[in-house]
């Protein structure tokens, strides 16, 4: 079936015209009709849209124009501003937000003849680890449907899993690409602070957010992320280093490849989870791979540290939300006062005020020293511990989450257990490193990740070694029952 | 009654004379529609970045280097977070703790003469905020975000000025500097030069400061003095009267004069400063600024210097030939054409009749009538005797009204000055004639009487008679015996 084909499988059909651009998302719009009033993956769905935008690359085709992303459908994340198109970012505050212009992500994507199906649901502001603070509802996991698909790129994974569109956008913050893409059983890579334009993406914490491609396999996220990367002049923080060519980089053989094993990923780690790491490591090393102990001993501060830093940064980013100018605003204010606290208490929802409320906190005079510094030193041990670590292995790897997808609900009321979720995600962030999730096996019928992390700018690097245990494994094959 | 000692010191803010915003790429002409100069940067719409603009920290190096200051080759923005309607991010973005400019001074010439080194703790970029409109609304506010990221330079003087004088001084002599660097187009009533005084008092002697109190906004020299006197004895009467100064920020009444409480220390915002992280820190390479001051050109104080030591000018005159370069150059060029050795004379003519016709009627001294090379040609014609100084006064006047040069102007209304001995005397002869009396008094001792014969003769000769030649001819004919 079309849905269960690879990115370049299907851009082949459509260089040969053996399928139109038309055709193609026609079936992926029917799937989406058939599979998300149940899977709720999508906040807009964009299908007229999509089959204008189809049109078209089979307009650019039939001119004899090839490319590895022309006329094949995508779902963004509803972070991404679209012109014209809402986005909502998953919060009552933006119901109404019609963006006046595309992201750079969005527009590198369009240019390249990307089709967008629809904007993909995901935690509020980015802000959650289950999809379950959308405004909108939560996703639900196409593996099963009792439990949530992890976040905050919750529907961009679902969608993905599902196979309502070959590749989805997302956005990672402290492993809202990496944690989903496990508990769904897909692929994701969140790359290089800095590789891909921070330029339209809603902000949640600048220093942290990056975006990245959720794909069913390496290979595909490969030719997605070559059409994302680059340096944008209108994105102070995007690196001008040149983009390596990912795809060709695949092939590469592991012989040699050095893996280092964090003592403090493995510490604690469930039985099963372990076993599962394991069994990765044994075909990583029947590919040449070796394996070497390596210790982070500051990174167990990564989470304390992350729920510093981040806050901080979103509760300034999210000042612009005031019922002023655009997005959600109280009925009938009495004076201006009125206007900020009802327009932002009723725009926001809980985990949003939480984090916002904590920012201040950490940022206030009094308490900057004690946690928003304290944190900063903190991340700038974390980062010279990884690029130490880096001077004697290749890649990092460990697993992506401590468990599998939990049940809806389960976490709400617990956001302590809720933030552990990415207990193993965020050192990446804090450090600006690139990370992938691949699928790597099953607890309980549920997908496992497994997460190599690389040094900056070594996008090559990981998607090569993921791409190469791909090709001697199938996990990353593997559907949800009722989505074949 | 105690003697009081006065601490001065103040912020000014100078806008920066880019063609676009500091961090978007929007115009910053003053006086457009409201709103027509608002990007989406400047509307803090959600997903975009601020690009700091090249120009601005061009600028910022060039004030630093003109006051001798330190060039921090690392620099840092943060943002400084409170919510008002016309700052639309809920932050502002600005330089705390490490600015780019840092320890740099300007000498002030004082009354009696003597100069006065204020100290500049710092000068830092940040960007303008919006404005808010109540008035032609009912029951609304307005907002123009025009404004909103226009770039200003941030000067922050030591506590070092002792007197509202010497405030206004010192912010006369920035002002000087901003226009001489052409950084700053220095229009006060357009805000584009404005200042916050920070003012306290304390009993000559103590070597503690006291409290101060904080006057926001000025933007004129004349407010900045009636307002500092103002807060100066509002501050002595409450401490004389046995009260204590609070720490507070206020705002000058210039219709009424006076200052009045704007808000207290306690009710002062947190502003929760943290580095931007949507900005890299600005480093400035050593190329960059010699490059910079390769272009700065001769500052106010080394061409008084030069005026004084070329053309033996008075440190007066040559400090006022020098107030802004447009005067300076004017003055050169005049000097050019009538030599060195007639500098004096030019300056007279350039401080007095010229200064005083462009401030009569409002005129800019590069649209004045009168050009250098006009001005040189009714000099010369004094040096040359054609005409006497009260006559080119009037040859002045003409080519302020009208234009074209002095020797048209002589010629046309026969002003040519009476050299010819005969035809003095004649009249002298006349004169004598038509006042028997006065003659007689004179010749009886009444030596007085002879300024009313030099009038008499002038008024017959419509002043042209040559001054020094009739008071020869006048003496030599009074002193006589009676005539035939």
């Amino acid at each position: 079936m079309l849905h269960d084909l690879s990115i370049g499988a299907l851009a082949d059909l459509l260089n040969e015209r053996k399928i139109s651009s038309v055709e193609l998302t026609r079936h992926f719009l029917a799937r989406i009709e058939r599979y998300d009033p149940v899977l709720n993956t999508l906040i807009t769905a964009t299908g007229d849209r999509a089959l204008l935008e189809a049109a078209d690359a089979d307009r650019r085709l039939r001119r004899g124009e090839s490319g590895p992303l022309l006329g094949i459908p995508l779902i963004h994340k509803d972070i991404f501003c679209t012109d014209g198109v809402r986005t909502s970012c998953g919060s009552r505050m933006l119901d109404n937000f019609v963006a006046p212009y595309d992201a750079t992500v969005v527009a590198r994507l369009r240019a390249a003849g990307g089709v967008m199906l629809g904007k993909a649901n995901m935690d509020e502001f980015a802000m959650g680890s289950s999809n379950e603070t959308s405004y909108y509802g939560p996703v639900k996991n196409p593996w099963d449907t009792s439990k949530v698909p992890g976040g905050s790129s919750g529907g961009s994974a679902a969608a993905t899993a599902a196979r309502l569109a070959p590749y989805a956008t997302g956005t990672d913050t402290g492993g809202s690409i990496r944690q989903p893409a496990a508990l769904t059983g897909v692929t994701g890579i969140k790359p290089t602070y800095g590789r891909v334009s921070r330029y339209g993406i809603v902000a949640f914490a600048s220093s942290l957010d990056q975006a990245g491609v959720f794909a069913r396999s390496a290979a595909d996220a490969a030719t997605v992320l070559q059409a994302m990367a680059g340096f944008d002049e209108r994105d102070s923080t995007s690196v001008d280093v040149s983009v390596p060519d990912y795809r060709a980089a695949l092939e590469q053989p592991l012989a040699g490849l050095k893996i280092g094993l964090l003592a403090e990923f493995f510490e604690g780690l469930e039985a099963r989870n372990g076993a599962l790491i394991e069994a990765a490591l044994a075909v990583f090393r029947s590919l040449g791979a070796k394996t070497v102990d390596v210790s982070l001993p500051h990174l167990p501060l990564s989470v304390p540290t992350y729920y510093v830093v981040a806050p901080a940064e979103c509760s300034s980013n999210l000042s612009r939300f005031d019922g002023v100018r655009f997005g959600y605003r109280c009925a009938e204010p009495k004076d201006l006062m009125d206007l900020y606290k009802r327009s932002r208490g009723e725009g926001f929802g809980a985990e949003v005020k939480r984090r916002i409320m904590t920012g201040t906190y950490v940022l206030s005079a009094g308490y900057f020293d004690a946690y928003y510094l304290q944190a900063q030193k903190a991340r700038q041990l974390i980062t010279d511990e990884f690029r130490a670590a880096f001077t004697g292995v290749d890649l990092l790897l460990g697993p992506t989450t401590p468990t599998p997808a939990f049940a809806l609900g389960a976490k709400v009321d617990d956001p302590i257990t809720m933030y552990l979720n990415d207990i193993y995600t965020i050192g990446a962030n804090l450090a600006g490193l690139p990370g992938l999730s691949m699928p790597c096996g099953f607890i309980d019928g549920l997908p496992m990740g497994l997460q190599l992390i690389g040094p900056h700018f070594s996008e090559a690097r990981v998607l090569n070694a993921a791409h190469q245990f791909q090709q001697a494994t199938d996990w990353h094959m593997q559907t949800p029952q009722g989505y074949a | 009654m105690a003697d009081w000692e006065v601490v001065i010191g103040l912020e000014i803010h100078a806008q920066l004379a880019t063609r676009s915003k500091i961090f978007s790429g929007a115009a910053t002409a003053y006086g457009a529609s409201p709103n027509s100069q608002a990007s989406l940067v400047d509307l803090a719409y959600p997903g975009v970045l601020p690009v700091l603009n090249a120009e601005a920290v061009r600028m910022a190096v060039k004030f630093g280097l003109a006051i001798g200051a330190q060039i921090a080759t690392r620099s840092i923005f943060a943002r400084k977070n409170y919510f008002y309607p016309d700052l639309p991010k809920g932050y502002q973005i600005s330089q705390y703790e490490e600015p780019v400019v840092q320890r740099g001074s300007l000498a002030i010439v004082l009354d009696d003469g003597t100069v006065k080194t204020v100290g500049i703790t710092r000068a830092h970029l940040e960007e303008d905020a919006g404005k808010s409109l109540h008035e032609g609304l009912a029951n609304a506010s307005g907002i123009d975000l025009n404004r909103a990221g226009t770039p200003l330079l941030e000067i922050v003087s030591e506590p070092d000025m002792r007197s509202a004088k010497e405030a206004v001084a010192y912010m006369k002599k920035v002002h000087t500097l901003v226009r001489y660097l052409e950084i700053c187009d220095g229009n006060m009533q357009e805000g584009s030069f404005r200042c916050d005084a920070n003012v306290s008092v304390r009993p000559r002697g103590q070597p503690k400061f006291g409290t101060r109190a904080e006057i926001k906004n000025l933007n004129s020299f004349r407010f900045v003095e009636k307002a500092i006197g103002y807060e100066v004895s509002r501050q002595i009467d409450i401490i004389e009267s046995g009260g204590k100064v609070i720490q507070e920020t206020r705002l000058y009444d210039s219709d009424k004069h006076e200052t009045r409480s704007m808000r207290s220390k306690e009710e002062a915002n947190d502003y929760r400063y943290f580095p931007d992280p949507d900005l890299l820190p600005l480093e400035i390479e050593a190329d960059f600024i010699a490059a910079v001051r390769a272009t700065l050109p001769e500052l106010p104080d080394e061409k008084a210097a030069r005026f004084a030591a070329e053309f033996g000018l008075s440190a007066y005159d040559a400090g006022v030939l020098s107030a802004s370069r447009e005067l300076g150059a004017y003055f050169e060029a005049v000097v050019a054409a009538v030599g060195a050795a007639n500098a004096k004379l030019a300056a007279n003519w350039v401080m007095g009749e010229l200064s005083s016709a462009l401030n009569r009627d409002g005129v800019e001294i590069g649209s004045a009538k009168v050009t250098p090379t006009a001005l040189a040609g009714l000099l010369a014609r004094i040096l040359d005797d054609t005409i006497s100084g009260k006559i080119a006064k009037d040859v002045f006047e003409a080519l302020w009204t009208e234009g074209g040069d002095a020797d048209a102007i002589i010629a046309a209304k026969g002003l040519k000055q009476i050299t010819d001995g005969g035809a003095i005397e004649a009249v002298i002869a006349a004169v004598m004639a038509a006042n028997p009396k006065q003659l007689a008094d004179y010749r009886a001792g009444k030596d007085k009487l002879f300024g009313f014969f030099v009038g008499q003769v002038m008024k017959a000769t419509q002043g042209k008679a040559n001054p020094a030649q009739l008071n020869e001819l006048l003496k030599q004919k009074l002193g006589s015996e009676p005539g035939p």
